[in-house]
This record gives C-alpha cells, structure tokens and sequence, in this order.
C-alpha cells in the first residue's frame, strides 16, 4: 500500500498543530513552516497527480480495514487533479499572506490554513460519504477562524451570516446521510453506488429524497442560486488572500455534485433518473446570470469579484449538468482556470485595498494609488481571465463548454445566457477598471505599499493562467481521460471494492444509456 | 415507539427551522440546536429502532443493535457542540463590536471604514 495518499491529511494537521503549540509567538518560525509545509504538498499534489495520471486507481484503507466496513481514501484522476490544484493555489495565496502582512493581522493564521488545506485535500480523497461530511466541517471550521481572521465589525458580522449558513448546510448533509444509511445500510461511496443501483423504482422515494437533500447541500458549497446568499458578504468581507483561498471552496461544491452524481446517483440509476440533471441546469444559467449582473451593478470590487466567483460556478455547472464525457472534460478544464483567476482577482482586490485610504474599495474617484500601473495591468489580465476573453485560459474554457452543449436541446437559450452574460461581465470589468484606475484625484500621502511578494504571488497565479492556456491541448486530453474514467464507475467500485459480491452488477461496459437489469429481490432495507 | 419517534424528530425539526428564520442571532443559534438535536435523533433512527438488542460486541447472537448509526451520532454530536460553541462566541463578538445582534447586515456606505482591523478581536479565532 502506497503510503503517499495520506500525506496531503496528515501533513497540514501534524504541522498546523505544532504551530499552535511552539510557534504560536513566533512569527517568522511560523511562516518559515508553513511555506515549508505547502512546498511539500505542493511537490506531493503533483506526485499524486503523477501517480493518478496513469489511470489507475490508489485506494488506501485506514487501519487496513477492508472496504465497506472501513473508511477508505481514494485516488483517481479527478481527486489527483483537485489536490494538485489546491496544493498549487495555496502557496502563492500563501506568499501573498505573508507579503502583505495579513497573517499577522490577527492570531493562528498559519495554523488555520493548514487546518483549511487538510480539510479540502481530505473531501477530495475520502471514499466514504460520511467521512466528506467531516473533512467538509474540517475545512468550515477553519474557514471560520480565517474569515473573521482580524476581525472588524462589518467582517464579524458577515462571519456569524456565514457561520450559520454553513451550519444549516451541515444538518441538513446530516439529515441526507442518515436517508442514505436508512435506504441502504452503507456509507462507503462504492458499496452505496453498488445499493444504489439496485433500488428499484417503485421504491426510489426515499433515495431520491436523499438525492435531493445531497444537491441542496453540496448547491449550498457551490453557491447555486437560490442558495448563494452566503457568498458576496462572506466573500467581499472576508480577508482578500482569504477569500482568494476560499476560491477552490465553491470548487469543493462542485467536484461533490461531479462525484456523487457521475458515481452513486449516476444518469444509469433508475432509482433517481432524470431527478438532478433537469433541476441543475437551469438553476446553472440564473446563477450564471446573476453572478454577472451583479458584476456590472456592484459598488465595490469586493462584492465585483465575489459576484464573478458566483458567475464562474454558474458557468461551471452549466457544463457539470450536462452529464456526459465532453461536458465533465468541460468542466474540468474550467474549474481548474476559475479557481486560478477567481484567486487571483481577489488578490488584486488586496492590491488595490492596500493601496487607498482606509482599506476601501468602493468604486468611487480616490488619490491615483501607488504602482497604480502595475496594479492596473494585473486587473486587466485578471479581468480578461474572469470574463473569458481571447488571450487566456477563460475563453478556450467557455469555449469548450459551448461546444460540449451542442447535442443539448436548450443548446441556443444556453449559448444566448453565456454569450450575454459574458458581454455583461466585460461591460462590468471595463466599468470597475475604468472607475478605479482612471478616474482618479490627483495623487497625496497614499498609505505604504506592500513588498515585491504580493506581486510575485500575484504573477504566479497568472503565469498559472497563461500556462493552463499554453498547455490546453495536452490538459484537455488529461481532463478527457478524467471525464471517460468517471464514467465508468465499474471500475471505480470494483478498485475500492476487490471481491464484492455483486460485482458483476456493477456496469463495467462504460455505457451510460445501458440500463441496468431490475434485480429480483428488493433492496437491502436492513443491515443487521 | 415509530410514532413517537418521528414526532419528536419533526416537532423539533419545525420548532428549529421557524427559530432559525427570526432575525436575532440569538434565537437563530437556539434554532440551529434544536435542529441538531432533531438530526442527532434521525441519525441514531436510520438503524432502525429496537429494543432489548445486544451489542455487536458478542458471538453468536441472531440479531444485535446497528453500531454504525451510534457511531455517526457520536461523532455529529462532537461535531454540533464544538460548532454551537463558536456561533456563540462569534455571536457575542459581533454583537459587542456591533451593539446590535440582528442577523441581516445592512448596505455598506462609502467612507464607512469598519472593515479596518479591530484591536484585540483577533483573539476570536
């Protein structure tokens, strides 16, 4: 058993813990740690997205307990994919932190954000639904502490919204497992598509009840309109290297609705046929909407990039609901150039916060800021990335999800939405840009700017961009593997699952539209 | 006992959501723990109810009581009281830093400069 799967887990939790109790006053041993720490991961991402690539399936069972009864981590190419590409955000968001200073604004910063990785990294890896439930509240409860990370009382405020949102979200994940265990008797992701699948339809209420409550959940991380309300305040308030970091949060909501409805609720289950894709698609293009509407109306650049966060999801979920290979592949490439350019307009955020008076970012006239050229620049770039225009990676992403709409039959009101929206989004970036760097006051005591390290931060990100843009084909071909072994969850269940009894079940032609045979007897109401 | 049970569950299921709507945090955060004691009782539910079972523990037995649903209780029980705790005291803070402890946040004005750090409220986290 290949120990490595384990690392992304263990590491931030042994290291955020000695933070808190040896470096708790010591801010450089702290820093020093903690970029240490994300070096690591960084370099164990990419092996794990190394070791993914092949294609085959790394599944590690905790304690060595086999599969149903013990929880296991899992790791195939969209997990290899997601924790590279948290492990990749997080250390120039990191940097970032500590250029700017933020991480000495208030206490436990490093070790909250090491907290915060080790969540994400383990909702990315768990095979075990009920075992995502906690990572989900790992990675909130350290979302907390960083949110209102330096307080104020505008941001303490947002951070109870916040709060309470998510733990509404978390009952109501609850209330989803115990349907599932009560329809099913299992928690692990594989056995539960294995039960799942069985279920026939006649008896499908209460699964597709379950089915439902998991949508509402995961919709709430992913911030689906109607259930988005958390995220401009909590976004626009949150610390900007924060929110940047929050950036992959709203992606964690989506790679849930990519697991859990290609693996357990997948379009081959007749329990819950036609139950997610009708629902998502439509609520995809008004979050799409609303997200790019709030863009042109906001007043302020935080709430500007919190709104093209929520338009971004839109965009992605437009293409998650399609449900098949090309729009999963979609997808894929999308959420990895929104996370990035999400990340790292809300950097930009900071720049500008940091460079006018009383950390304000209204979009009103204001003394011309320091380095407002350079800051300029990178908003520029940032915007053409948020928008989706030519040069960088968002328009080759909207691109494809265009493409991979084509067979739908709302294919022309889809292209209408993105299209229009995109246009708005323009309309939006060109009136907060104009707005921030041209129409200034001339120039007085600006308050001082940060070092080179924001910057650096800040250009990785976009070298990030510009590379994912230089390198779309063979990326492309990865996301298209990606997609293709998704959908053939046989495989996935009988990696996790050796011996399963009932395998054979499992559909391991990779056939969608193969409808599975009504099994004889009727589902495993009882466990005991 | 179904009856019973599922009464339980939803009367403190309607009593937490109608709580939860109010506008003060302080009746929202009662709201959230009725909710969890409601979804605490549907977890520990999903085994199914039974009386007189034995535990897992022994040989030989025909029928025992479902260990995983104790075990999920468990841990949401950990897991809800940990979080009560922070609501309450991030409650407490904004409410002391805002003098005021309705839940909806109100239009940000310009000049307005509340987002500057606060002294000492880093000791939150």
């Amino acid at each position: 058993m290949n120990h490595l799967i384990l690392f992304p887990v263990l590491l931030p939790a042994v290291v955020g813990a000695i933070i808190i109790l040896v470096m708790r006053f010591h801010t450089s041993l702290a820093r020093t740690f903690s970029v240490a720490t994300s070096l690591a991961l960084l370099g164990i991402g990419w092996a794990l997205l190394w070791e993914g690539a092949s294609g085959r399936f790394m599944v590690y069972g905790l304690g060595n307990w086999p599969a149903p009864f013990g929880i296991v981590l899992v790791l195939d190419r969209l997990s290899a994919l997601m924790v590279a590409l948290t492990a990749t955000l997080a250390l120039p968001v990191l940097l970032y932190a500590i250029g700017s200073g933020w991480d000495t604004r208030g206490r436990h910063f490093h070790a909250l954000f090491l907290f915060q990785l080790m969540g994400i990294f383990g909702a990315f890896l768990t095979g075990d639904i009920f075992n995502l439930f906690v990572f989900f509240e790992i990675l909130l409860i350290a979302s907390y502490g960083l949110m209102i990370h330096a307080g104020g009382t505008r941001r303490m405020r947002a951070g109870v919204q916040y709060v309470i949102y998510n733990l509404l979200g978390s009952t109501l994940f609850l209330f989803a497992l115990g349907t599932l265990y009560a329809v099913t008797g299992t928690l692990n992701m594989a056995d539960l598509a294995l039960r799942v699948a069985e279920i026939p339809a006649e008896q499908s209420a209460l699964i597709r009840v379950a089915a439902v409550l998991l949508l509402a959940v995961f919709a709430v991380k992913a911030a689906l309109i109607p259930l988005h309300f958390w995220l401009p305040a909590t976004y626009a308030d949150a610390p900007a290297p924060i929110a940047a970091l929050f950036a992959i949060m709203t992606k964690i909501g989506a790679y849930a609705i990519l697991r859990v409805f290609t693996l357990i609720f997948g379009p081959g289950v007749v329990a819950t046929q036609g139950l997610v894709g009708t629902w998502l698609m439509p609520a995809a293009l008004v979050t799409l909407a609303v997200g790019m509407i709030g863009v042109l109306g906001a007043r302020q650049m935080g709430r500007l990039a919190a709104f093209a966060a929520i338009g971004s999801m839109g965009t992605l979920l437009v293409a998650i609901a399609l449900f098949t290979p090309q729009g999963t592949a979609a997808a894929l490439y999308y959420m990895v150039h929104s996370t990035l350019a999400g990340a790292m307009l809300f950097l930009v955020v900071d720049l500008v916060r940091a460079r006018r008076a009383g950390e304000a970012d209204w979009l009103t006239p204001a003394p011309l800021m320091a380095q407002s050229g350079l800051v300029a620049s990178l908003f520029f770039a940032a915007a053409i990335a948020m928008a989706g225009m030519p040069p960088l990676s968002g328009f080759l992403g909207k691109l494809l999800v265009m493409d991979a709409v084509r067979s739908h039959p709302l294919v022309w009101t889809i292209w209408a939405v993105i299209l229009t929206t995109s246009l708005v989004a323009v309309l939006g970036f060109a009136r907060a840009g104009s707005a921030l760097f041209w129409n200034t006051l001339p120039p007085e005591a600006a308050p001082d700017a940060p070092t080179t390290l924001p910057f650096v931060a800040t250009g990785g990100l976009l070298a990030m961009l510009t590379l994912l843009t230089l390198a779309a084909g063979p990326v492309t071909g990865f996301m298209a593997a990606t997609a293709a072994q998704l959908t053939a969850t046989g495989s996935y269940i009988s990696a996790v699952l050796p011996d399963a009894p009932d395998a054979p079940d499992a559909p391991d032609a990779p056939d969608p539209s193969d409808p599975p045979e009504a099994p004889e007897a009727p589902a495993p109401e009882d466990t005991q | 006992m179904e009856y019973l049970f599922s009464t339980a569950v939803g009367a403190l299921t309607a009593g937490g959501i109608y709580l939860v709507l109010r506008q003060r945090t302080f009746t929202v955060i009662l709201g959230i723990s009725l909710l969890t004691y409601a979804v605490n009782l549907f977890l520990f539910a999903s085994g199914r109810l039974s009386i007189n079972l034995p535990a897992v523990l022994r040989y030989g037995t025909e029928t025992y009581g479902d260990p995983l649903p104790q075990a999920l209780v468990l841990t949401a029980i950990v897991i809800s009281f940990g979080m009560t705790a922070v609501i309450v005291m991030l409650g407490l803070g904004a409410y002391l830093a805002a003098r005021d402890d309705r839940i909806d946040l109100d239009d940000a004005t310009p000049g307005a400069t509340d987002t500057a750090p606060a002294q000492g409220k880093g000791d939150m986290t």
